[in-house]
């Protein structure tokens, strides 16, 4: 069936099977690789996307159902040549080793700031406990997402 | 590390040597423009599944694959018995037994690989699997490691001819007879039964490949997800009768490997197969599931530890024999002369004269592994078992675990020490590093504060681990895998302006290589690190090694790097000479250039020397042009980074939940090349350290289902269950290591498990208990207080 997504402010139409997860359609499809999967059953959060602004684990979510939605990826936190301050908080404070979870890690941690600009330790360990790290032990992920908070200059950005 | 300060800065900003520096790999994992396994996209690729197994132990009567190969879209089905005709249904593992590809005879576990559909798309892949129709007989099943060798069971490995039990081998370390005679004499002795369950590395990216055969020019291109591309290319030239050189290896970006990318697995010759015989690229990626339930699993090691002691504790003796579940195919991964790796190291960090252990290997109806996971080629168990034998013993003799450790702990003076079982250790200064980590942590405040709470009826526990690893494997003359020496080679080149690549033989996971090379190289040469593009991953593009593995790379790679800078360094000061008219012992080298001896506004930079070895100056006789070289780096022994762990919990007794508040690291891996980056190492290990401890469990039933084959059943920790870690340092430089560096990578995973165990056991103490096995999930602490221990690895009451 066909579909129209619109991804990172780009209209897609495509033809899909109904049976077709939103993941493989952005990556197979789109050819946007920069979200990826890890395990099937929304635990990792390696494939989190946002879906009308809110972030959805896009392994367990059918293309169809963001037939007509607005979705945003790693691809669209990069705005203007300017990285996301939660890119930038990742590299200053080496929030990423392998780089496989980075990009939900991201979406997740930008969702956060957007609705909770000044959030304590914990919100933000509650806010990313959706989405696993088997390199960093969390620690520097944290404190890229304070380093992101603090240094929100360049934000004020929605897709 | 003072170095740190002192390091210039380069114009871009970064140390021009050991430093704290951004990763060069971060611009393109930050903007999602990474290269993973399952981004290759080639033209007219195929895609590739696996049909696996749902018995642990059935015979196969037959394979019906018809409806399959005529669902459309699907190319191909590869079955064993196509498999055989190629000689390719079994494979040789990397510990010289044979694995299934394809199961022909009968399957030995859940999840084995049974038959491989190639098809036009991942999905119509997966609808083929479900039309083919395989007549199992199921067989009695092994599943529990401990009835593997009573008689009457049944044989797995009936393929093995003449083979009549489960039986794998039998090895020993130590002085068994001087052991037992301290032991018989000794006024204090605690034995315990002590099991480190059976886990899973995890990576967030699972195992995958992408074979293309070039059916012209009859070159296999394999992007695969490896932690040792040159030990694979080899082993598929030996395998499959390919010629080497037509094998090119890549591992592009790879989503973490943690030991569970080092063996090759059924579905990498699958896709390898698939290539051939549709001639089209073949994409294999395993799910999550097959993951967790068919790649290489770590430890399963049931183990019987006993200490002798003083009665004011001075440790006398140490013995473990070890019962070790390795699969139903002896898979693992490690140096030929060790089959139970590096587990002799048990001795641990202290001072005594006497041990022994014995290893009895098994096969079970499980997945094969046995060594990944950061383990150290099996240290893990080692560092586990010494550990908590050490911590029994306190409790037995009421002494503090601080005070009993510290009164073993190895002295300075003693090394270099040989421990009991032939280990030389190169250095360390093991109480200076334990007594770091207990002003970190304040130790006698929170002895203070659980005494206190302990009054108020609240159970907060304290847990000590001291541990060493031995890595870097290792020396060409006792390590080799599969007959490969393990020595690492390394190439440099320096261009004409100046710029460099240098080319590694190891490839990085997650580490960081092309950040941490660089500033090797940098530190070495003055070329600023970001004028040094680092190339790993590449068969066709780097020099010969073994890989990343067992926290290899800075001891072994990074020797090798740091030396041929140095060759480098050696011919940059006689090109120098050549081009300023001098002796090249009238040269003196500082950081990035060589000066007269007497005069230092006369000198070359490396930059300036770069041009000239490749311009038109007369170079000495017997000089080549250019400036590069190239090293073999062959380690003249391990290198033997060490660690004080000290964890705090607080254990609600109603309901078993620990909760972890504080856990200091205090690591010494020697010389710091990138603080950050070996910081991050050591955070990651620790939450693997705490998720071991607490929750991560590969468990089957007596049926031989694997009951942690999802996330939903095999739990990871989050940030949640994880705490603001504390680290400190101390720096005892290797005196073998051209940099002094020790390798770190490991390190965290191997030494914290036991921090956090001892932790749980001290808060819970006072309900009389002296031991538990992992995982501490909530109803294993609460059955622990009610006095009921169950074994954490069988689905049995």
């Amino acid at each position: 069936m066909q579909v129209t997504v619109t991804v990172n402010g780009v209209d897609h139409t495509r033809d899909v099977e109904p049976r077709t997860l939103l993941v493989h359609l952005i990556r197979d499809d789109l050819l946007l690789r920069g979200t990826h999967w890890g395990c099937d059953t929304s635990n990792c959060g390696a494939c989190t996307v946002w879906v009308d602004g809110d972030p959805v684990k896009s392994c367990t979510f059918l293309a169809v159902q963001a037939d007509g939605k607005q979705v945003r990826t790693v691809e669209g936190l990069e705005q203007g040549g300017e990285l996301d301050p939660v890119q930038q908080g990742f590299m200053q404070c080496h929030g990423l080793q392998c780089g496989y979870c980075t990009p939900g890690m991201m979406m997740v941690a930008r969702h956060l700031l957007d609705h909770n600009p000044h959030p304590s330790e914990a919100e933000i360990r509650e806010g990313i406990s959706g989405n696993l790290c088997r390199c960093t032990g969390y620690k520097n992920i944290v404190e890229s997402i304070q380093w992101a908070a603090e240094n929100p200059a360049t934000s004020e950005v929605t897709a | 590390m003072t170095a740190v300060e002192e390091t210039p800065l380069s114009a871009a900003g970064n140390p021009i040597g050991f430093g704290r520096m951004h990763r060069k790999e971060d611009a393109r994992f930050l903007r999602g423009q990474g290269n993973y396994v399952d981004d290759v996209q080639l033209p007219g690729m195929l895609y590739g599944a696996i049909l696996r197994s749902p018995y642990a132990h059935a015979k196969i009567n037959g394979i019906d694959a018809s409806a399959a190969e005529a669902l459309p879209g699907v190319r191909a089905v590869i079955t064993g018995a196509v498999l055989e005709t190629l000689g390719l249904a079994w494979m040789p593992t990397l510990s010289y037994d044979t694995q299934a590809v394809l199961a022909t005879d009968k399957v030995r576990f859940q999840g084995q690989e049974v038959a491989f559909v190639v098809a036009e798309s991942k999905y119509i892949a997966r609808d083929a699997l479900e039309l083919i129709d395989v007549d199992y007989e199921p067989l009695p099943v092994v599943a529990d490691a401990k009835k593997a060798l009573e008689p009457g069971a049944p044989v797995i490995r009936d393929d093995k001819e003449g083979k009549t039990d489960n039986h794998i081998y039998d090895w020993e370390a130590g002085n068994k007879e001087e052991t037992d005679a301290v032991f018989a004499s000794a006024p204090v002795v605690v034995t315990e039964e002590i099991l480190y369950p059976r886990v899973h590395p995890a990576p967030m990216e699972t195992c995958g490949s992408v074979a293309h055969m070039d059916a012209v020019t009859g070159k296999l291109t394999l992007w695969t997800t490896s932690q040792a591309p040159h030990a694979h290319r080899t082993v598929y030239a030996l395998v499959a009768g390919l010629p080497e050189h037509k094998i090119q290896v890549i591992s592009p970006d790879i989503g973490g490997g943690f030991g569970n990318k080092v063996p090759i697995y059924p579905g990498y010759v699958c896709s390898i197969v698939g290539s051939i015989v549709t001639g089209a690229p073949v994409k294999w990626m395993e799910d999550r599931s097959e993951n967790l339930m068919s790649t290489g699993f770590a430890r399963d090691y049931h183990m019987t530890a006993s200490i002798a002691s003083t009665e004011d504790g001075k440790i006398l003796a140490v013995k473990v024999d070890v019962l070790a579940d390795h699969g139903a195919f002896n898979g693992v991964a490690q140096p030929t002369k060790y089959p139970a790796g590096f587990f002799h190291i048990f001795t641990g960090s202290y001072d005594y004269p006497t041990a022994h252990c014995t290893v009895k290997a098994v096969y079970t109806n499980k997945a094969p592994g046995g060594v990944a996971y950061a383990c150290s080629f099996r240290i893990t168990e080692a560092a586990y078992v010494i550990e908590r034998i050490v911590d029994r013993l306190a409790v037995e003799l009421e002494i503090d675990p601080a005070e009993l450790r510290l009164k073993n702990l190895l002295r300075p003076e003693q090394f270099p020490y040989t421990t009991p079982t032939g280990w030389e250790y190169d250095s360390g200064d093991y109480a200076k590093t334990m007594r770091v980590a207990m002003d970190i942590a304040g130790y006698d405040e929170l002895r203070r504060e659980q005494a206190e709470k302990r009054a108020r009826g609240e159970y907060m526990g304290i847990g000590i681990s001291f541990f060493t690893e031995g890595v870097g494997a290792g020396p060409r003359k006792h390590m080799d895998i599969l007959g490969l020496g393990m020595a690492d080679g390394c190439d440099l080149r320096v261009h004409p302006t100046g710029k460099a690549q240098v080319r590694l033989s190891v490839q990085t996971q997650g580490q960081g290589h092309e950040t941490t090379f660089a500033q090797i190289i940098s530190h070495e040469l003055g070329i600023p690190p970001e004028d040094i593009e680092v190339i790993h991953g590449d068969t066709d593009n780097t020099p010969f090694g073994l890989g990343t593995y067992g926290s290899r790379s800075t001891p072994v790679s990074g020797a090798a790097a740091a030396l041929v800078a140095r060759k480098v360094r050696d011919k940059a000061r006689v090109v120098a000479a050549a081009a300023m008219e001098c002796a090249p012992d009238d040269l003196e080298w500082e950081l990035g250039r060589f000066y007269l001896k007497g005069d230092h506004e006369k000198g070359m930079t490396i930059q300036e020397i770069a041009m000239a070895s490749h311009g038109a100056i007369e170079l000495p006789e017997g000089v080549e042009g250019h400036l590069d070289g190239q090293v073999v780096y062959n380690p003249p022994n391990l290198t033997y980074p060490y660690g004080c762990y000290i964890c705090v919990v607080d254990v609600d007794p109603g309901t078993g939940q620990v909760k972890v508040r504080r856990f200091i690291a205090v690591d010494d891996c020697g010389p710091r090349i990138n603080p950050m980056i070996v910081e991050g190492q050591v955070h990651g290990g620790l939450a693997d350290g705490i998720g071991m401890a607490l929750m991560q469990l590969i468990a089957f039933d007596e049926e031989g289902n694997n009951l942690g084959g999802s996330f939903m059943d095999y739990l990871l920790p989050t940030a949640m269950e994880c705490p603001d870690y504390e680290l400190g340092e101390t720096v005892t430089p290797s005196p073998h290591h051209p940099l002094g560096a020790k390798g770190v990578g490991e390190s965290a995973t191997v030494g914290s498990p036991a921090a956090v165990v001892n932790a749980v056991i001290d808060a819970i103490s006072p309900f009389g208990v002296k031991t538990a096995d992992m995982p501490l999930t909530p109803a294993n602490v609460w059955r622990a207080i009610q006095g009921n221990n169950i074994r954490t690895d069988l689905a049995v009451e």
